[in-house]
């Protein structure tokens, strides 16, 4: 188990890249804790899959250092890294058993057979699979053989991180939340370092202690859920994560107020600065009533809970959450939680107080 | 459970101290398996030299004098000539056996692949009436030994007046391309979605407009895949194309032979026409090399 | 994929059937005809009934032949098969290498069948012959034209040049298909390289190799042109195979009923080892499924 540190980590897939736009990894600086659960959320192509096998040594990156507890591995190999991997398709070795495909990497290693079955049959009994010890891995199904690319690494015990390659893609949805439930088990009785990559925001939060919210090369925020729900720092994050998304609405910012088209929102503690500003406010934090902001509506979807709102302020569309025995007034009109409020100066987000 | 977890714990925890012991060893032991062999390329290149010898040795020969071959032994052309080829493109008895092989060639790709198109359709798309069975016996022609099949041919086609016709060869040759032509074609069709056809008919289109404006796109990199297996069997196979041909149709590997025993052992033109001959398989390797691995993919060849 | 039944796919199978019938059917029908019929020329048959096959299948020049014919199948199986996986294993999976590997291993797959009986038969010759001349010089005494064991040789190396670049692309392309998320993962694993090959692309390997050996068995069963064209079936009846020597009879001699009875106790062999070959793979495909 380690300490992962990025330092200055940079990517790029041409030989010599000119611009910043060339690099599929934009500058990534950061530490990731020892035992901790981090979870690389992002849509496709915003690099995440490369970040990770810069960390399992697949990729070598074209700028930057990765140490694991303070030792340069930038250099190494996958398998001098002692890393542990699972990949977006289950991968077993066909023709051997369940056994002998969790036993095969301590096999490799050269630990006496009398280890080797005993750590197995820990491992075996730990994933459920005790029962299929001596059957074919063939004839499994897919999360059973995704069980068992997990349990490869498992059944190691000191390796310094497992990678999660999306692998609950080809899992049927139901097993998805049992699968993903004994693996947070798993980590909370191990406490292995992990880093999960997916695109699924369900997953992403649900699996780990920080999310790592990556977008365009870059990442843009690391933060427990929480975070991510109160206080995204970029509005990516903001409409990335929640549902629906984040409303983000442009203003022209006074000292102390900002203007949304003739409508006046308190702000205080913020100052004009240069820049496209944007506010922005989860539905969540919206409040519809007969005082505020006059709003038209243009649809009511009833999702169970509650109900959202579409709705058209000062000509931008925004979403309001309404509880589900909340009344929609004839004459609608909104009004802002402040504490909901953040405000994003090209994108990024600006702490307003304190 | 909950004491299995405990064990487990401590287990860790001491492995853990042992495994720091270990890990130097372990770890160097990892370094040298990793590590791909620097020498890969050997392999493909003594197997590639083992290939080409052959071949270069026979176009060394192809340039030279029949007084350089069997007088001084050399690994290039002393007084490289053109001689032999000469002979080969102004003798119409050469250049024809050319231009025979070709057009039976390519009759027999066309033949082999346009009667292959539905058949492989009907076994990728329905199940019928003994199709299992039927799809064995094609392939047990692909398995029938041309030898069996030469007397036959013979008898049958100067039956119906055929022998020394390039359409003789061309049908005698879909008794192996046939098969082989159904076998690919069914292999990529049915990587085709069914949802395809469905959709297809919805819209309004007929069997025969949809099998052509929209399927055959569709899996137009299995027809060239097809047609060049085709080609190749056709274009080496040699016993059957003697057999049926004696002139008129002659193809280009058969005058050869011939033309070699008659005249004595001119071993230049004799080296100069293996060349040509090796000429037309080289360029069609060369325009379908990123199909090749493709159908070979398809393990149905 | 789920089929639907249809008797009218038919249809679609009868040109094959057409085209089959003619190229297949009537002449094997003729053979058959040949092979219970006795004639003294002049077009005039009579019953025969199983003479022939008697003769045929007791004669010592048959066994002679299969015999040659079977063990020249096995040895070709036993080079090219191991050969051909140990080159695939070899070669580059990209860049430039691929293209110009593909095209030249798959040059001698298109040279016409008597072109690489000819090209072998100069380049064995020990005076204007690269191999013969070298091996000469080098003092080895090496004459295909006389020497039985050297003839043999000859037709096996000429025969593994000349196909086992099949078995090489066949399993080349086997390889590719194995998604790098296997090998990523044994390298995690710290599998060696034998364990690699052993658990991961031999497995995945099975059903082209499969493939690749009931090519070779078939065709090197079949073989005629290449031999026949080096040796001619000599010295003596060495490399006298069964395709030679069945041209011989039908063409050479025209003994129409032996020859034809020869033919369909071949045919029926290679069917019989075929079907076995073929019920072996599609039982593995659906073990797969």
């Amino acid at each position: 188990m380690a300490r992962i540190e990025l330092d200055h980590i940079r990517h790029a897939y041409m030989a010599n890249p000119q611009s910043a736009d060339d690099y599929a990894l934009k500058e990534v600086h950061h530490q990731w804790s020892d035992g901790g659960a981090y979870a690389l959320l992002g849509p496709s192509g915003c690099g995440k899959t490369t970040l990770l096998n810069i960390i399992s040594g697949l990729l070598k990156p074209s700028e930057g250092q990765i140490r694991f507890n303070g030792t340069d591995v930038t250099n190494l190999s996958t398998e001098e890294r002692n890393i542990a991997q699972v990949f977006q398709f289950p991968v077993v070795y066909d023709t051997m058993t369940v056994f002998d495909n969790l036993a095969f990497p301590l096999r490799n290693r050269g630990l006496p057979e009398a280890d080797v079955k005993k750590r197995v049959t820990e491992t075996l009994e730990m994933l459920d699979l005790s029962d299929r010890a001596n059957k074919r891995a063939r004839g499994l199904t897919a999360d059973q053989k995704q069980k068992i690319s997990l349990g490869r690494g498992l059944v190691r015990r000191d390796v310094n991180a497992i990678l999660f390659d999306e692998p609950l893609t080809v899992i049927d949805p139901h097993l998805k939340w049992v699968l993903r439930s004994e693996l947070k088990k798993l980590h909370r009785r191990f406490g292995f370092t992990m880093v999960y990559v997916t695109h699924d925001q369900t997953e992403a939060l649900t699996f780990a202690d920080k999310v790592v919210v990556m977008y365009e090369g870059e990442i843009v925020q690391i933060g427990t859920p929480d975070e991510l729900f109160r206080k995204p720092a970029h509005t990516f994050v903001g409409y990335f994560i929640g549902s629906p998304g984040m409303n983000i609405v442009p203003i022209k910012l006074d000292q102390g107020r900002a203007r949304l088209g003739e409508h006046v929102i308190d702000m205080p503690g913020a100052t004009p600065m240069p820049g496209k500003m944007e506010l922005g406010i989860r539905p969540e934090f919206v409040t519809l009533g007969r005082e505020g902001m006059p709003v038209s509506i243009s649809k009511v979807e009833d999702i169970g809970r509650h109900r959202i709102v579409r709705a058209q302020l000062a000509d931008h569309d925004i979403a309001v959450v309404v509880p589900e025995d909340g009344d929609i007034p004839a004459d609608p009109r909104v009004t802002f939680v402040p504490e909901g409020i953040n405000l994003y100066a090209d994108s990024r987000r600006v702490e307003t107080r304190g | 459970m909950a004491t299995t977890t405990t064990t487990m714990l401590r287990e860790t925890a001491s492995s853990h101290h042992e495994a720091l012991g270990q890990s130097e060893a372990v770890a160097r032991k990892m370094r040298r398996r990793g590590r791909e062999s620097r020498f890969w390329w050997l392999v493909p290149t003594l197997y590639i030299v083992f290939l080409m010898l052959p071949i270069y040795w026979l176009v060394n020969m192809s340039f030279k004098t029949n007084t350089e071959i069997l007088g001084s032994f050399s690994l290039w052309p002393q007084n490289p000539t053109l001689r032999n080829y000469m002979v080969i493109f102004t003798d119409p008895a050469w250049y024809s056996g050319y231009i025979n092989s070709i057009i039976y060639v390519t009759l027999n790709t066309i033949i082999s692949v346009g009667v292959a198109l539905p058949a492989a359709y009907a076994f990728s798309r329905y199940k019928f009436l003994g199709d299992k069975h039927l799809f064995f016996w094609l392939l047990t022609n692909r398995m029938a030994p041309p030898a069996v099949f030469a007397l036959p041919f013979l008898q049958l086609y100067s039956s119906f007046g055929l022998i020394d016709t390039h359409i003789a060869v061309a049908l005698a040759h879909c008794l192996f391309n046939v098969p082989l032509a159904v076998w690919i074609l069914e292999g990529f069709m049915s990587g085709v979605p069914k949802e395809i056809d469905e959709t297809a008919y919805i819209d309004g289109y007929s069997f025969p407009r949809f099998f052509v404006k929209i399927f055959m796109p569709l899996i137009a990199s299995g027809i060239g895949v097809a047609a060049f297996f085709c080609f190749m069997f056709s274009w080496v196979e040699l016993l059957l194309a003697r057999t049926l041909t004696t002139t008129e149709a002659k193809p280009i590997a058969a005058t050869m032979t011939r033309t070699v025993s008659a005249s004595g052992l001119d071993w230049g033109v004799l080296a100069a026409a293996g060349v040509l001959t090796i000429i037309p398989g080289a360029l069609v390797i060369y325009f379908v090399r990123n199909y090749i691995a493709k159908g070979f993919a398809l393990g149905r060849v | 994929m789920e089929k639907t039944y249809n008797n009218k796919a038919w249809f679609l199978v009868l040109p094959v059937l057409v085209l089959v019938a003619f190229s297949a059917v009537i002449p094997l029908m003729t053979v058959v005809n040949y092979s219970v019929q006795d004639t003294f020329g002049n077009n005039v048959f009579f019953w025969a009934g199983t003479e022939w096959f008697e003769q045929v299948l007791t004669s010592s020049r048959f066994h002679g032949a299969l015999i040659r014919s079977l063990s020249f199948s096995l040895v070709i199986l036993a080079i090219q098969i191991p050969l051909g996986i140990f080159v695939a294993l070899n070669m580059p999976r990209k860049g430039i290498g691929v293209p110009i590997c593909l095209v030249l291993m798959a040059l001698p797959l298109l040279i016409p069948w008597n072109v690489v009986g000819t090209i072998w038969q100069v380049f064995g010759r020990g005076d204007i012959g690269l191999l013969g001349y070298t091996l000469r010089t080098l003092g080895i005494s090496y004459n295909y034209a006389t020497d039985p064991w050297h003839a043999w040789i000859t037709v096996v190396v000429m025969d593994v040049w000349h196909w086992t670049s099949l078995v090489v692309l066949l399993c080349y392309a086997g390889l590719v298909s194995i998604p790098d998320a296997y090998y990523q993962a044994a390298k995690i694993d710290g599998a060696s390289r034998w364990s690699v090959f052993r658990y991961i692309q031999l497995p995945k390997m099975n059903r082209v190799l499969l493939i690749a050996v009931l090519l070779r068995f078939m065709d090197s069963f079949m073989i005629y042109t290449e031999p026949f064209v080096v040796t001619g079936g000599g010295p003596g009846s060495a490399t006298n195979f069964l395709s030679i020597d069945l041209v011989k009879m039908a063409i050479g001699q025209f003994d129409l009923g032996p020859a034809a009875a020869m033919s369909i106790v071949y045919f029926l062999i290679i069917l019989a080892l075929s079907w076995v070959f073929y019920t072996v793979m599609t039982n593995y495909d659906t073990a797969n499924r």
